[in-house]
């Protein structure tokens, strides 16, 4: 499981708006949500989730793959079963995408 | 031969040229004798020499040292078969051209076992970076390597036997649900850089991504590549060379070729057959007819590269 840290985030990446916390793959709590990476798709692609909710991505293809959200969040190379996972903290529809295969898109809405 | 060499006279070769559709993309695709066949390395060297003692140079391509997956457990091993092959050549190409992802994952060990490798050929190798060479956290490990010379992420230009080559990084700052980007940086330098250059001089653009749309639904294309073609236009002779897709592909459009290479690595299905793009696993036995490298012919006074594909085995 990849570690989140600082530089996980540019330092103009909104770190104000949200705040990341890395959870134990087995003490996911129920608001938590998962989204896999499948054949380069993100499953699902549109998640609504509540204000304080985290999300996990985990790449389960042989290709690596990352997650962006242009000023929100970013990860690192995910690699084969590499997790990511960010605290969403405020309200918004946050599009993101992977920054090596830009036809993947996806979109969380925080209410 | 004649199914291997796509340099032919342009007008002649035309009159045979098979044109068929796409189910579904609409994109026009021709293929000039068909789809290349497999040949031995040494003999379709040989024929090539036989025809033209012109310049040749050697295209290898996403070589993903680090790849261990089941598609191929051994990456590194085929890009070192790869080597062998050409090193059997029995005319040393003057160079080498490498189309990007050399690594996986951009790993400091990765570029350096890459480069252990491939400088067995002994060839001067002109590298352009895919997305896989800038995912080191700082971004640093291709330039430091590879970018000496070069100018914004990695382009830059040179002159050998006559034609003109021309590197391209279509692999920085992509654009969510884009393609492949070059930028306006790189392609107002692309257009001084192509500015006073004789008409008649052949020019050879190579990149990763291919600069012309293979396939939109898996990212195959250059967002802005018709911008790039657009400064060709006026050129007699230009070879457009690219890999990421793991496979032989070909185009002709006028004075365009389009090509192509495979992966030493592993293979990736054709556009639409499969649910995604990822490597695709076959059987042990026919992965090496899958993987490969290609050499460009130039000869003076035809209008195309001759371009050779040569599996590792098959």
């Amino acid at each position: 499981m990849k570690t989140l840290n600082r530089r996980d985030f540019g330092v103009d990446l909104g770190l104000a708006l949200a705040a990341a916390v890395l959870l134990p793959a087995t003490k996911a709590r129920a608001d938590d949500l998962e989204i896999h990476i499948d054949n380069f798709v993100f499953q699902p692609a549109e998640l609504k989730i509540k204000v304080g909710a985290t999300v996990t991505w985990t790449n389960r293809d042989d290709i690596p793959h990352t997650i962006v959200s242009a000023g929100k969040f970013r990860s690192k190379t995910l690699d084969t079963d590499d997790k990511f996972s960010f605290t969403f903290t405020n309200a918004g529809d946050y599009e993101y995408f992977c920054s090596l295969h830009p036809h993947m898109t996806g979109i969380i809405k925080v209410e | 031969m004649s199914g291997q060499d796509h340099g032919d006279d342009g007008v002649s070769r035309r009159k045979v040229l098979e044109c068929m559709t796409w189910a579904g993309t609409g994109v026009l695709w021709t293929v000039t004798g068909g789809v290349p066949r497999s040949l031995g390395i040494i003999d379709s060297a040989q024929a090539a020499n036989a025809v033209a003692p012109g310049m040749s140079f050697l295209q290898i391509s996403d070589s993903h040292v680090g790849f261990d997956k089941p598609a191929n457990p051994n990456a590194l091993g085929t890009l070192e078969e790869a080597v062998s092959k050409i090193n059997a050549m029995p005319t040393k190409p003057s160079f080498m051209i490498h189309t990007g992802d050399i690594t996986h994952l951009s790993k400091a060990a990765e570029f350096d076992n890459a480069d252990r490798i491939i400088s067995q050929s002994k060839l001067d190798v002109h590298y352009v970076p895919g997305e896989h060479d800038f995912l080191d956290e700082d971004v640093k490990l291709y330039r430091e390597r590879y970018g000496r010379g070069t100018r914004g992420q990695g382009w830059y230009s040179f002159d050998a036997g006559g034609v003109h080559f021309v590197g391209l990084v279509n692999v920085v700052d992509l654009k969510a649900g884009g393609l492949g980007n070059l930028g306006a940086e790189q392609l107002a330098w692309l257009e001084d850089d192509l500015r006073g250059k004789s008409k008649s001089t052949p020019i050879v653009l190579f990149a990763h991504i291919p600069l012309w749309t293979v396939y939109p639904e898996w990212g195959w294309g250059t967002e802005d590549g018709g911008r790039a073609l657009e400064y060709v236009k006026g050129f007699g002779s230009v070879t457009v060379l690219n890999g990421h897709i793991h496979q032989v592909m070909q185009k002709v459009e006028g004075n365009v070729t389009f090509h192509t290479a495979r992966s030493t690595a592993f293979p990736q299905p054709a556009p639409g057959t499969a649910p995604s793009p990822g490597p695709m696993k076959v059987e042990d036995a026919k992965l090496r007819s899958m993987l490969g490298v290609a050499s460009i012919n130039f000869k003076q006074n035809e209008q195309r590269l001759a371009i050779i594909d040569t599996p590792l085995q098959g």
